[in-house]
């Protein structure tokens, strides 16, 4: 077995994700086998192998890194906060945070 | 009225007059409305932002003014592509009422270049899935077997294109997510390079490895919609400065003497016989034109799915925190912060998103393998000027068929992942029906930037009969 159910609770905490108790064992169960597929990677030496951070090369992206620092203006505010859940312009409403 | 329409199609009869734009789409969404029904392909339709374009477009023939690439021409877009004003869900409850406040870029330069957006197509929850049942909005139907899934994610835009509900459509392929729904549904489906088209607007699942492509019924129309689309966009800083040629204009070039790798590795067990006789007969139309096959390896194959998987659900679980029930999208209330993201996030996403978000804690690994893999391209190339393989490793499955077993449904990527993962160029065209019925795709995959060659490729096999092995 490569991972617990004790894990997977983990896991989805630091996601901020409820997963019901079927959900949990279910999950258990794919995850392993997953994980288990996945451990054919330790086959290959990859210990001088660079991690592959970019896709393209740095002649297909030489202007594409730095820019200008310009203002520019984006009027979507409005229009952004007319579709939030819980919206009191110029702000979102959220729960309580901070506990007095 | 015809229902196989293609862009020069569409330009000639609006330039003649025999038909307005208005008009057009009219029927395109009497069509829709017959037959959406049962396929559940779109999600949302645009109505209104239709008959804008098409006033634009019609005042523009009635003055005689030259008519843009895209004149007219209905198209569709993947529901996890922004479209300012129309509801993009990207077939989740979490954004079931979100809409965007922009356009894609894909987005404006379709409209730009005169294209009439009909509506939202269906696909896999954020893009993940390979057979779109994982839409919290019901599966799609293959069109031309119903019984059977239209491959994924793009499902919806590969199917609205082979019901004749849209001209074209756009997708979106992160492993495979254009190519094999082309290849399902009996259509060309291409993605670029990895840089190739913006990805300002799409929602992103997997952010080193999403792309933005056509699906069209035909490789030209694919050729011209890549076209329009393709480009340096100041709003992605991953989109190159390569030039973009006039890939119609290429299509055209001979591909009599080009060297077409055959990798041995892609021809495994587990690829279904009736598939393989089909790929087989169209490498005999590749030689026939004139190309030379070669054999070749690429030895890391056989780890781009490990690799693929953990790299996609890495990216994803960091690009999904931005779910939490604050800014947009559902929110479900709780006294609390914490709490309230948790139940937001437990209500709001379904199992497949769940499941890969729990699973993106392996990455850098992922990422060396990726290098490997990217090697073997590279060597490839070397040695030869395309790759051949099968799109998929099997036809369309029915419905229901794998939906409990999330290895098996992953293994079905296995021809595709690699592409995606060395960021190069590919398309998917059709490559013959098993028992005349089930659609067969060829992949055609070349270096990077090298588009204007997967296309001369493409278009060279569909001329030659390719569809009908």
């Amino acid at each position: 077995m490569k991972i617990s159910r004790e894990d997977v609770l983990r896991v989805a905490e630091l996601a901020y994700l409820d997963l019901s108790e079927p959900e949990l064992d279910t999950y258990r169960a794919q995850i392993d086998e997953i994980l288990e597929y996945i451990g054919k990677l330790n086959e290959l030496d990859t210990a001088k192998v660079e991690p592959m951070a970019q896709v393209l090369s740095g002649d297909q992206t030489a202007d594409a890194t730095l820019r200008e620092d310009l203002i520019v203006p984006c009027a979507v505010a409005e229009d952004v906060l007319r579709h939030a859940p819980d919206p009191e312009p110029p702000y979102f409403r959220v729960p309580k945070v901070i506990e007095r | 009225m015809p229902t196989n329409w293609t862009i020069d199609g569409v330009k000639e009869a609006l330039a003649a007059k025999k038909i307005s734009a208005r008009e057009l789409t009219a029927d395109f969404y009497k069509r829709i409305e017959s037959r959406n029904r049962e396929l559940n392909a779109y999600l949302t339709l645009s109505p209104e932002r239709a008959r804008r374009q098409t006033d634009r477009i019609d005042a523009l023939v009635a003055e005689g003014k030259p008519l843009p690439l895209l004149a007219g021409v209905p198209v569709a877009v993947k529901d996890v592509i922004s479209t300012r004003g129309i509801k993009t869900t990207c077939g989740s409850k979490i954004l079931e009422n979100y809409v965007p406040p922009y356009d894609a870029t894909a987005v404006e330069r379709l409209e730009a270049a005169g294209a009439v957006i009909l509506g939202k197509t269906n696909c896999d929850e954020f893009a993940m899935g390979s057979s779109n049942e994982n839409s919290a909005y019901g599966p799609v139907k293959n069109p031309l077997a119903e019984d059977r899934v239209p491959g994924g994610s793009s499902g919806g835009s590969a199917a609205v294109v082979a019901a004749g509900l849209a001209v074209a459509s756009l997708g979106t392929d992160t492993g495979g997510s254009i190519r094999q729904p082309g290849s399902f549904c009996g259509i060309p489906a291409m993605m670029g390079s990895y840089g190739r088209v913006s990805r300002y607007g799409l929602i992103a699942f997997a952010s080193s490895l999403d792309r933005i492509g056509p699906f069209a019924s035909n490789v030209r129309d694919v050729a011209a919609i890549l076209r329009v689309i393709a480009g340096r966009d100041p709003h992605d800083s991953t989109s190159t400065t390569v030039p973009v040629p006039d890939y119609r204009a290429e299509l055209g070039k001979a591909v009599k003497g080009l060297r077409l790798g055959i990798p041995k590795e892609y021809f495994a067990e587990g690829m279904d016989a009736g598939e393989r006789k089909k790929i087989e007969a169209g490498m005999e139309v590749f030689e026939k034109l004139g190309c030379q096959l070669v054999d070749i390896r690429m030895p890391h194959t056989d780890y781009a799915i490990a690799a693929y998987y953990i790299i996609a659900t890495a990216e994803a679980s960091s690009n999904l925190a931005r779910y939490d029930g604050v800014r947009y999208g559902l929110r479900v209330d709780d006294e609390s912060l914490l709490a309230m993201y948790r139940r937001t996030r437990g209500a709001g996403f379904g199992a497949e998103v769940k499941r890969r978000i729990v699973l993106g804690a392996y990455y850098l690994k992922g990422q060396k393998v990726r290098s490997l893999i990217a090697q073997d391209f590279r060597d490839a190339f070397k040695k030869v000027d395309a790759i051949l393989t099968p799109t998929s490793p099997v036809p369309p499955f029915k419905l229901g068929e794998r939906t409990d077993d999330p290895l098996q449904m992953y293994l079905a990527d296995i021809y595709t992942v690699t592409g995606s993962l060395a960021g190069v160029p590919g398309i998917s065209v059709p490559c013959g029906k098993i028992d005349e019925k089930l659609p067969v795709g060829m992949q055609i995959l070349a270096g990077a930037f090298l588009e204007a060659r997967v296309l001369a490729l493409a278009h060279a096999f569909e001329q030659a009969g390719g569809a009908a092995v």
